[in-house]
């Protein structure tokens, strides 16, 4: 037999910081950081949408950031710290995800874990955006069912909880207009 | 899933190892900045590189925005080393007061994610686009493959000896129009080359620059009198890229226009300057009239092929609004 002709591809052993904890992980050395959370690591909540960096399905943070995981190598993830979906919630759920479950900014919920993340990235640099400031900072996000408006809206009741606002969603975000 | 081919990876620390990696790795190595663009085409087999040469962890690459210095003096020149991402492009304070129409080219390039990541040197040396191109595989294969790769036709001008792909890099025309100066490091030293030299008008051959060589960075002239802007057409005011873009740069003698370059992006496979639209502004106080006639001259030679979003009457006439726009907003900021 030819040498590696029917082999597996070399794989790459590393040891990642995911979502604040260090994960020993072999795999592929050519896999996507995708496809590493998703099929290495079991993290399914990142989801796989275009892949080619067309929809923002597939955002997590490294080092903070958010970033396309469908166009970053595993390889390339070495010493940095990437955050999944999977890691927003501790005891209860993130702010951000209550906002989303609350004013119906999740219909079928493909596009929410990119959103939830790009929206944190954005709420650590700027805790008090302004509409505009939202709706640019998710420009990069696809969502095909809420028509965003109801993800901007929850993004700006997330915000005023994390100031530690008591705010209330406004009756026509949850009833429309009367 | 759309996965890449397996490829060997390395991450040099130092620009002299990334070129002897390629040197010795050869045709078949291609180096990496953000990835944005390299990625796609591979996972749809445009690229196909065995082996990955990543220029992220090389620290010559990221420097600080910074005033050009020879023997402790400056030249006047503002340095952008070419793994700056476009995010840090777009959000530099000074690059969005003296070199604006830069901070606007960066930011106007695909989303706020994909700008985190991908990097100066990235987009300017973008590879063209087509659509009959930019397929997967499967996809290319069932029309058959056009000249690009893989194949020997142009689908969109079957007669047509040479590939039409489009220059589609917003950062690329701002650039030429600046006559921005970029630096080249290869295997035999380095060399520079004006932004306007850097590109071919061939979808395949785009570049002057040699496969083995890496773009460090770009000079951009000192701020001194001149003023610069860019307009982008797309179809979304996010994801898209430029299906025309319209670089204008100026200098101004008092009330008039001394010197102009007007460049089109996105109708041909290079950024385009346009000499005779240039002219008709010298001598000019942009007034109504100079900037119609800047507009007509700019729309003649504005020649967009059928291979990209929309379609291409519209985007020809779509030259002649934008140059209008665009000299319009230069007027604006004078007064």
């Amino acid at each position: 037999m030819k040498p590696g002709s029917l082999m597996a591809p070399e794989k790459a052993h590393l040891t990642l910081d995911v979502n604040g904890e260090r994960i020993e992980v072999m795999f592929a050395r050519h896999k996507t950081l995708l496809e590493v959370l998703r099929e290495d690591l079991r993290l399914t909540g990142t989801k796989h949408g275009c892949e080619l960096g067309e929809c923002g399905t597939c955002a997590v943070l490294v080092d903070g950031q958010p970033v396309l995981s469908c166009l970053v190598l595993g390889l390339a993830c070495a010493g940095k710290s990437i955050r999944t979906v999977e890691g927003m919630a501790d005891a209860e759920l993130h702010p951000l995800q209550r906002a989303f479950a609350d004013l119906g900014a999740a219909q079928c919920g493909y596009c929410t874990p990119g959103f939830l993340l790009t929206a944190e990235a954005l709420l650590k640099q700027n805790p008090k955006p302004t509409c505009r400031e939202i709706e640019e900072a998710l420009s990069g996000n696809l969502c095909r069912c809420t028509g965003y408006l109801k993800i901007y809206e929850a993004v700006e009741l997330a915000a005023a909880w994390m100031r530690g606002e008591q705010a209330e969603p406004r009756d026509e975000v949850l009833y429309g207009r009367r | 899933m759309l996965r890449l081919p397996s490829f060997t990876y390395l991450e040099p620390r130092t620009l002299k190892r990334a070129i002897q990696m390629k040197t010795n790795a050869g045709p078949d190595a291609m180096y990496v900045a953000g990835g944005t663009d390299l990625y796609p085409n591979m996972k749809r087999r445009h690229q196909e590189p065995r082996t990955v040469i990543s220029l992220t962890g090389i620290k010559a690459l990221r420097k600080r925005p910074t005033d050009r210095r020879t023997d402790g003096h400056t030249d006047g020149r503002f340095v952008l080393t070419a793994g700056l991402t476009l995010t840090e492009i777009a959000g530099h304070r000074r690059i969005r007061r003296d070199y604006r129409a830069v901070a606007r080219g960066a930011e106007l390039i695909s989303t706020p994610l994909l700008r985190n990541m991908g990097t100066l040197g990235g987009n300017l040396c973008l590879d063209t686009r087509c659509n009959y191109y930019n397929q997967t595989y499967e996809w290319r294969k069932a029309i058959d493959f056009c000249m690009k790769k893989d194949g020997a036709i142009c689908w969109v001008a079957p007669s047509s000896p040479r590939c039409w792909a489009v220059q589609s890099s917003d950062l690329a025309p701002v650039m030429v129009a600046l006559d921005a100066q970029f630096l080249l490091v290869g295997p035999k030293g380095e060399r520079v080359v004006p932004a306007g030299r850097f590109y071919h008008n061939d979808g395949i051959d785009y570049l002057t620059k040699h496969a083995d060589e890496i773009l460090t960075e770009v000079r951009l002239p000192r701020p001194n009198g001149w003023d610069a802007t860019y307009w982008k057409l797309r179809r979304r005011g996010s994801f898209d890229f430029p299906v025309l873009g319209v670089a204008v740069w100026v200098r101004w003698d008092g009330t008039e226009i001394a010197e102009a370059r007007i460049v089109l992006g996105a109708v041909a496979s290079h950024p385009q300057l346009v000499p005779s639209a240039a002219e008709v502004i010298i001598g000019s106080k942009l007034d109504e009239e100079a900037v119609l006639a800047a507009a007509n001259a700019a729309f003649k030679p504005s020649k967009p092929m059928d291979n990209t979003d929309f379609g291409l009457a519209w985007r020809k006439e779509m030259t002649r609004t934008y140059v209008k726009g665009a000299l319009a907003e230069l007027r604006a900021r004078r007064r």
